[in-house]
């Protein structure tokens, strides 16, 4: 954000500050929380069925009629021109239908960048795509060749000979240091907090720390390849793709190809996993273009090493966190810099210091952090953005602290947890991490656990165990627009263009409606994953939920109006303002006067009417601005090192989830697991291996980035605190990115309880136990 | 010359580069058969040929002439109807985004024969006296070439474990 906007912000906080919460949306707690009768019970996925008999489709899976297939060629250097393109071979090669680069691409826009003001933007990677010889970073698609068949156009795309002048390139992080820019804000947060002197405190402490963690380039990797099958019709645009982020895909195309975005309609009913992964990148834009230079349909699927060179990953950071402590605990200063990659063409921040202006109470606090500009593919949000790295550095060394106190680290936690936002001085609108610890520590036997580091040993392996707090703020994005449609035989259909990537978005806004209208689950159906359907965000910052809750509520409320106003002079229900009456029972009734009341389907009939449709849409929230609000996690590890081989093995893992109320324990419990196991990834293995001297990405395929497989997950147990907060929809906050953050540093942690060795820069790899 | 498809004979492709993955997804139109990473590093792309699981990716369709392939589509005795382990794996949450789920549940129903064959495992602690099966280690150890990056892995382990204790499928 600006500085524009970070004065916005500020001034919006201030005025909130002067009134009073329950003017607020969500002031007067949602009825739901207290009344809730299929929210809260464990419920199948509704497209379980589809998904387990291969019959849900995914972007690359669209037929066409006249389909081509696309392969592209990356440049191999990170910077300069190319001087020679010889693509004669490839056009002649049997199948091939185009040959595509810079000299004979159309004219495209820069796509606009992702913004949380801008919901119809979904750009990652702001530069030209395809328009000059230029090369920007190592990668850079240079040709994309369409063909009859995939093997063609993979054949034909290895025939393309390029010639490049290579230019100075920046790819050294530890080089670019010295020319790190220093952002005004961070997300909607002013990047600066200085509050009192930290250097003073560090000085006079009883006891400190301070020390560097570094956390490596991460990708998303999803089983599903990024992929688009993308047809033209005169100027307009169909796009099946793999977005968490439709309208801003629509959007982001309309801009590019200078047509409506009217024009443009973009379909992705199901998403094979996304984690920040699947928004707009260059390969939609290509295969677009590629499809418009054709005059055919094109699919452009692409292969893992392509994904590498197109899909931006998690930015690496180097942490500093400097903690001093009196000598009961009490933090007396908490340092946090540190640096990330985010060159200029990249629209998103790895605010990884965030975590640490609003988890602990301390006296004094300076936090910034700073971004480095090299000649890379853009970064970009991945499963907690900030928060998993920003935890791994800020709870290693809370434990690295209450080592040097001699205290439980449970304890030290209890000892500084605030009662209100330590910075801003706002409520909490709900928070209780304690208890998350309490509950947690009970199930994983928590007293079973030896303070002093090295004193457990079975034969090779040394067993030790660990603790770590996760957190990820909450966040509901306004302008979420949901329709809801009532027909005669009083069933409702709820639409709007939401993503499923795996959350269970239609299973639980399904539990939401049939609680909120008061109808039986099989008389709700939800539809979602296409631009047709009413505006919706994005799918990311944990915020899908919420937002669609607000809209079905505000809709919800329209739709009383509505049946009011049908059901006329006719009716118990006849005189009764909309605030008088509820839902219940497939129909309306006054609140407190059972008898008054009508049915959905006596009213539609009665009113000569085979269906009406309401929408609503997600207000400005406002509760985030007035309260501090954030999910908050216990996460537990025991493990085992072995002292032969240094190999890490995670035996327990335990989560204890303090996100409000839960919608339904069977999707939630899966989605904290999968959070887990990401983390289980970024503590162990997960690390994209980036040469320096060429900027090239080297682990360019799946068997070269290790992301968890079944033997290294053990049973994994999830409890949560279920305390609604009465600021949400629901009484609810996201949770689809709680569940990464805190995983490193409670198994990092455990890994120096087993072994004494401290860790400090992940992943946790046999020889970093080994050399230590 | 053909392929035998859940039960159904079809020709062999023309172009012998074809995988068996693009012969089924982009030629025949059965797309429950996974493309994850198309290089033998995921298991999405599992199918079943002659009863044993194989990596459809690194299989040429010419390499199946003449045999029996069986794809997620043709588990269930009838199409709308499920097998036990899809409704295992919908009843324990076996899965999320489900990209990963048929290749999962392709190579669980092969793994289960290979089990009951007593076939040993890495996480076998007795190679004479052959495995114990329904242990959740050896479900782990025989299903780790399939990965899962929504994190279903508790749900698939127990999904199988429920189906190896339970009747022969
Ligand atoms: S697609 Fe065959 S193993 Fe990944
Ligand atoms: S369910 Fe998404 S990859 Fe397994």
């Amino acid at each position: 954000m600006s500085k524009l906007q970070n004065a916005i912000v500020g001034g919006v906080r201030t005025a909130m500050g002067y009134v009073p919460g329950n003017w607020l949306p969500g002031g007067t707690p949602d009825p739901l929380i207290e009344r809730r009768v299929t929210l809260g019970t464990q419920q199948s996925r509704v497209d379980g069925p589809d998904k387990v008999r291969g019959a849900a489709h995914f972007a690359a899976e669209v037929p066409m009629e006249g389909l081509l297939y696309a392969a592209c060629v990356h440049s191999t250097i990170p910077r300069g021109r190319i001087t020679e393109l010889d693509v004669a071979a490839a056009e002649t090669a049997p199948g091939v239908a185009l040959v595509m680069t810079h000299r004979n691409a159309p004219k495209m826009a820069v796509p606009p960048p992702i913004g949380l003001t801008n919901l119809k933007a979904a750009g990652n990677n702001i530069l030209p795509v395809m328009q000059d010889a230029e090369i920007r970073w190592n990668g850079q698609t240079v040709a994309v060749v369409l063909a009859e068949t995939q093997e063609q156009a993979d054949l034909a795309a290895s025939l393309i000979k390029v010639g490049y002048e290579a230019a100075v390139a920046r790819t050294r992080f530890e080089k670019a240091k010295a020319d790190a820019r220093t952002p005004d804000s961070l997300m909607i947060e002013k990047n600066r907090l200085k509050k009192g002197d930290v250097a003073v405190a560090l000085q006079a402490a009883a006891r400190s720390v301070d020390a560097i963690y570094r956390t490596p380039w991460h990708n998303h990797t999803p089983i599903e390849p990024n992929a688009a099958t993308i047809a033209w019709k005169g100027d307009r645009l169909t796009v099946h793709d793999a977005t968490q982020m439709l309208n801003g895909t629509a959007g982001s195309l309309a801009k590019v190809f200078g047509i409506k975005e009217s024009q443009v309609y973009v379909s992705s009913p199901f998403v094979g996993g996304g984690f920040g992964g699947k928004a707009l990148w260059d390969h939609q834009i290509l295969g677009a273009a590629a499809a418009k230079l054709a005059g055919r349909p094109v699919r452009i699927a692409l292969s893992r090493a392509s994904m590498v060179r197109l899909i931006g990953g998690r930015s690496p950071t180097e942490q500093r966190v400097a903690l001093a402590a009196a000598a009961d605990g009490r933090l007396k200063g908490l340092l946090h810099h540190g640096f990330s990659v985010k060159p200029p063409h990249s629209a998103c921040d790895e605010a990884f210091t965030l975590t640490s202006r609003s988890l602990y109470a301390s006296e004094s606090f300076d936090v910034v952090q700073h971004t480095i500009d090299l000649d890379v593919l853009a970064n970009t949000f991945m499963r907690a953005p900030g928060e998993a790295p920003g935890t791994f550095a800020l709870e290693s060394a809370m434990d690295e602290l209450a080592h040097e106190l001699g205290m439980d680290p449970i304890e030290l936690r209890r000892r500084n947890v605030p009662d209100r936002n330590p910075v801003s001085g706002a409520p909490h609108s709900q928070s209780d991490v304690m208890l998350a610890y309490d509950l947690g520590a009970k199930r994983f036997g928590w007293d079973r656990r030896a303070a002093a580091p090295r004193s457990r040993r079975e034969g090779e392996w040394l067993i030790g165990m660990g603790c770590a707090t996760g957190s990820f703020p909450y966040a509901r994005m306004p302008g979420m627009t949901v329709r809801i449609t009532l027909d005669g035989s009083g069933h409702a259909t709820v639409s709007s263009a939401a993503h499923e990537m795996g959350m269970g978005t239609a299973t639980v806004q399904r539990q939401h409606t049939a609680d909120r209208l008061g109808l039986p689950l099989e008389s709700v159906t939800v539809t979602i994953g296409d631009t047709s359907l009413p505006f919706g965000s994005f799918a990311g910052g944990s915020s899908q939920t919420a937002s669609l809750g607000a809209a079905i509520n505000a809709a919800s409320g329209k739709l009383a109006v509505e049946l009011l106003r049908l059901a006329g002079n006719d009716t118990p229900l006849a005189g009764l303002r909309p605030a008088e009456i509820e839902f219940v029972n497939g129909g309306l009734r006054k609140i407190g006067e059972p008898s008054r009341y009508e049915s959905f389907v006596s009213i539609l009939k009665r009113a000569a009417r085979d269906q009406i449709s309401v929408t609503g849409v997600s207000s400005a929230p406002l509760e985030m601005l007035k309260f501090s609000m954030h999910s908050r996690s216990a996460i537990f590890c025991e493990l085992l090192v072995s002292d032969v081989t240094g190999e890490v093995r995670v035996d327990r893992l335990v989560g204890c989830f303090d996100c409000g109320r839960i919608l339904n324990p069977k999707t939630a419990a899966s989605q904290f697991r999968g959070g887990m196991i990401m983390g289980i990834g970024m503590a162990l293995t997960e690390e994209a291996l980036f040469d320096e001297r060429t900027g090239r990405v080297m682990s360019a395929s799946i068997a070269d980035y290790h992301v968890p497989a079944h033997l290294d997950v053990p049973d994994i147990d999830i409890l949560w605190t279920d305390i609604p907060d009465p600021r949400t929809p629901m009484g609810a906050r996201g949770i689809g990115e709680i569940g990464i953050t805190g995983v490193a540093a409670a198994i990092a942690n455990a890994a120096f309880n087993a072994t004494g060795k401290r860790v400090r820069e992940l992943p946790l790899t046999p020889d970093k136990f080994l050399f230590a | 010359m053909a392929i035998v498809i859940n039960g159904t004979n079809y020709p062999l492709p023309d172009d012998p580069r074809v995988s068996l993955l693009d012969f089924l997804r982009e030629r025949l139109g059965l797309t429950g058969t996974k493309l994850g990473c198309n290089q033998g590093g995921c298991g999405a792309c599992t199918v079943i040929l002659d009863g044993t699981r194989v990596l459809s990716c690194l299989t040429l369709a010419v390499q199946a002439d003449g045999r029996d392939v069986l794809t997620i589509e043709g588990l269930a005795s009838d199409q709308s109807g499920l097998h036990p382990l899809q409704q295992a794996f919908i009843d324990h949450d076996g899965l999320q985004c489900g990209y990963c789920t048929p290749g999962q549940i392709c190579s669980a129903v092969a793994m289960i024969g290979e089990l009951r064959r007593g076939d040993p495992s890495y996480v076998t602690a007795d190679l004479v006296e052959g495995p114990k099966g329904g242990l959740r280690q050896e479900i782990r150890e025989r299903m780790s070439g399939n990965l899962c990056r929504c994190g279903a892995h508790n749900g698939i382990v127990a999904a199988i474990e429920q189906m190896l204790n339970g009747e022969a499928p």
